[in-house]
């Protein structure tokens, strides 16, 4: 039985480790979960460290240091399907706020000692480095689409992961717009479906989490958006968060700095 | 490394110094330990610096992203330094609310920390997979207690990592009562599947160890500490929190990329999270959290770091007891939040995360804008700490060959955090042998 089980690791890099805990969140799954995969490398979950190569990793952070620019190729190299999991590894994550600013006055400011401290000056997806056999999005990610990430390479198939709007989530659940009915500024209809429309069912506009959708809109959306009363320091603000490095989020913010 | 021929240099399990966020490195002469230094690697993310610029209310969001296993900690702390600096107070169901969101995060907390991570080091499996092999119903039953921290989060919060429904001055949207009545069920089962636990885990043998710590936590005149207190210490420190700066100060040493603190009396560690808050508070724990640490032989202080996997229990029981307790006396309140207008000056915010106090102080200006803030994690705190404890356990066992003096080390690095973003987990041990 065991010969044809998948071998699974989990790596991280910069993060909070809230993606990974994605899976050791899906407690009705867990235990199933290993029955169809061996667990080669999940420091957060067990010290036991199966031989690579591992046929599947799941990449957690960003790269933010000259040691983790190596190592990611290391990862690579030792597995034969590598998918980037979250808004740190898809898009750099919140610390590419950085990438917007300069390190070295960051590193002073934080650290009284800042010649111990080996960083870079960006903080970049793991497809800044290597190549990528899926991205999957959010801040963090949704576990049902983690696992039907991990059902769809075992079973050799694509995943089904929607790359639409927010706002088609929201209206399927038939929530009341909170843009359009209460004025609340809303990334939702440039931002990547995955979490269920959360913040709107929340009565909250949607901040980002999952970064752009596919041919968003933006300048469409920020026009909108400064019709509610939105300056530009704060549009610069809205597209800069967990996905400020995500490419089209960067131009939009960008054309709202120089104005600003 | 191996400068001499008496020199020995070890390096234990390779692909964890490859990946690579914790370090420990021993340096021995005979019986006598010439060196210890507990390292983290983490990178550095510059929350403090990148926060500068940001809408004050932005904070709570951002600052989640600390850590994915305790983010209300972060959410919590960031919503009442601003609330604390704008001249607002957050009381009545919105505040009862506020610690029904804590019961959930440290039911999840320490199922996680407790249940799943530590416990399989004192009943001898590398994990809670290989332990549900023999163990399969206590697995269940820990997942299952775990599940429901993280559906009260859920419910509050929206999701469990990074909660969206809360905010500087409450909530978005506040749950009705029904919602709170179905959460019943389970937390009465909680508590019962808890105390039938605790037989279990009295039975478990731990290594003796009782350092005279200075433990330090909130302390709340009439509550088990979450969100609200004094800044307390078993040596006498008893301040408000905006004096936190002048109680520990952080320092930058070269060996971690975390800031360590110590006490600004007596310079020694202070030691924060459950042992600390059961020494000062354990008298505002409920009559079945007192039952559950009386039935597992806990005092009134518990001093040996491995013991406090009977603590996270005792405040799981407590998790349980206040969660049904604000759920009896809910009302769901007219407003989801206060409205908080800026101004400009500094706050302060404290509260217990499950491993310890989670400290923010913010500067903004008049429109709001956030022009200093500091964010002080309990696990960089409790770093010190952790290299005292490393210590005491190293120095009896010299005569254990390297694996296993690693297996222990881990194992007394787990009594205080299983997680990896504000710390360690999985242990590279360079022992230098001279």
């Amino acid at each position: 039985m065991s010969v044809s089980k998948p071998v699974l690791a989990v790596w991280k890099f910069a993060s909070c480790d809230g993606c990974q805990l994605s899976l050791l969140d899906c407690e009705d799954e867990l235990l199933d979960l290993v029955e169809v995969v061996d667990i080669g490398y999940f420091p957060e979950a067990t010290p036991t460290v199966l031989d690579g190569p591992y046929d599947i990793s799941l990449v957690e952070g960003s790269i933010t240091t000259p040691d983790d620019a190596e190592r990611i190729h290391h990862v690579r190299r030792i597995s034969k399907k590598l998918i980037a999991i979250g808004a740190c590894a898809t898009a750099g994550g919140i610390q590419a706020l950085r990438n917007f600013a300069d390190v070295r006055a960051f590193t002073n400011q934080v650290y009284a000692h800042p010649e111990y401290i080996d960083t870079l000056a960006r903080s970049t997806p793991i497809s800044a480095h290597v190549k990528t056999d899926w991205e999957l999005r959010g801040c963090p990610i949704n576990k049902y689409q983690v696992l039907e990430i991990l059902a769809a390479f075992i079973q050799e198939r694509t995943p089904v992961i929607p790359r639409y709007s927010v706002c088609e989530e929201c209206k399927r659940k038939q929530q009341v717009c909170v843009m359009v009915a209460h004025g609340t500024p809303c990334l939702g209809p440039v931002t990547q479906a995955g979490c269920g429309a959360l913040c709107p069912a929340y009565q909250r506009g949607c901040y980002g989490c999952f970064g752009p959708k596919e041919q968003p809109n933006t300048a469409a959306l920020s026009a909108q958006l400064q019709e509610l009363g939105m300056d530009e320091a704060a549009l610069v603000r809205f597209y800069r968060s967990f996905n400020a490095n995500a490419q089209v989020f960067v131009r939009e913010s960008q054309r709202h700095e120089h104005k600003s | 490394m191996n400068t001499s021929p008496e020199t020995r240099t070890i390096k234990v399990d390779s692909l964890a110094r490859v990946e690579g966020e914790g370090a420990l490195y021993l340096k021995l002469d005979g019986d006598t330990i010439q060196d210890l230094k507990f390292r983290i690697f983490e990178p550095p993310r510059f929350f403090e610096a990148f926060l500068q610029g940001r809408d004050f209310r932005e904070a709570p969001d951002i600052t989640a992203r600390i850590c994915g296993i305790c983010p209300v900690a972060y959410l919590m702390s960031a919503c009442h330094a601003m609330e604390n600096l704008c001249g607002v107070t957050v009381d009545g169901q919105l505040r009862a609310l506020r610690r029904l969101l804590y019961c959930g995060e440290w039911l999840e907390s320490h199922a996680l920390h407790g249940f799943m991570l530590h416990l399989p080091d004192f009943l001898g499996y590398p994990d809670a997979v290989q332990m549900a092999a023999d163990h399969r119903e206590l697995v269940e039953r820990a997942l299952r207690l775990k599940k429901l921290g993280n559906h009260i989060m859920t419910l509050l919060g929206g999701r469990e990592i990074h909660p969206v429904n809360i905010r500087v001055g409450g909530f978005y949207r506040v749950p009705t009562r029904a919602e709170l009545e179905a959460l019943r069920p389970e937390l009465e089962w909680a508590l019962e599947a808890l105390m039938a636990t605790a037989p279990v885990l009295a039975g478990l043998e731990f290594p003796e160890m009782e350092p005279d710590y200075e433990f330090v936590a909130l302390h709340h005149p009439d509550e088990y500490p979450f969100n609200e207190g004094r800044l307390r210490s078993s040596k006498g420190v008893d301040v408000p929190i905006d004096h936190y700066d002048q109680v520990l100060m952080e320092e930058h040493v070269a060996h971690s990329n975390a800031l360590r603190s110590r006490m600004l009396v007596g310079h020694g560690p202070a030691h924060m999270g459950p042992l600390a808050r059961y020494a000062l508070s354990h008298s505002q724990l409920g009559p079945k959290a007192r039952a559950a640490a009386a039935a597992m032989g806990l005092g009134e202080v518990c001093r040996n770091p491995f013991r406090s996997l009977l603590v996270r229990a005792v405040e799981m029981v407590f998790s349980c007891e206040e969660a049904l307790a604000i759920i009896d006396a809910y009302e769901q309140p007219e407003a989801p939040a206060v409205s908080v207008e800026p101004r400009a000056g500094t706050g302060f915010g404290a509260t217990e995360a499950p491993r310890g106090v989670c400290y923010h102080r913010y500067t903004i200006d008049a429109e709001g804008i956030i022009q200093d803030a500091k964010i002080v994690a309990p696990t960089s705190v409790n770093q010190r700490v952790i290299e005292d404890d490393l210590w005491q356990v190293v120095q009896p066992r010299l005569d254990l060959p390297d694996e296993e003096l690693r297996l222990i080390c881990e194992q007394a690095i787990r009594n205080y955090d299983p997680c990896i973003s504000c710390a360690t987990h999985f242990l590279d041990l360079t022992v230098e042998r001279v």
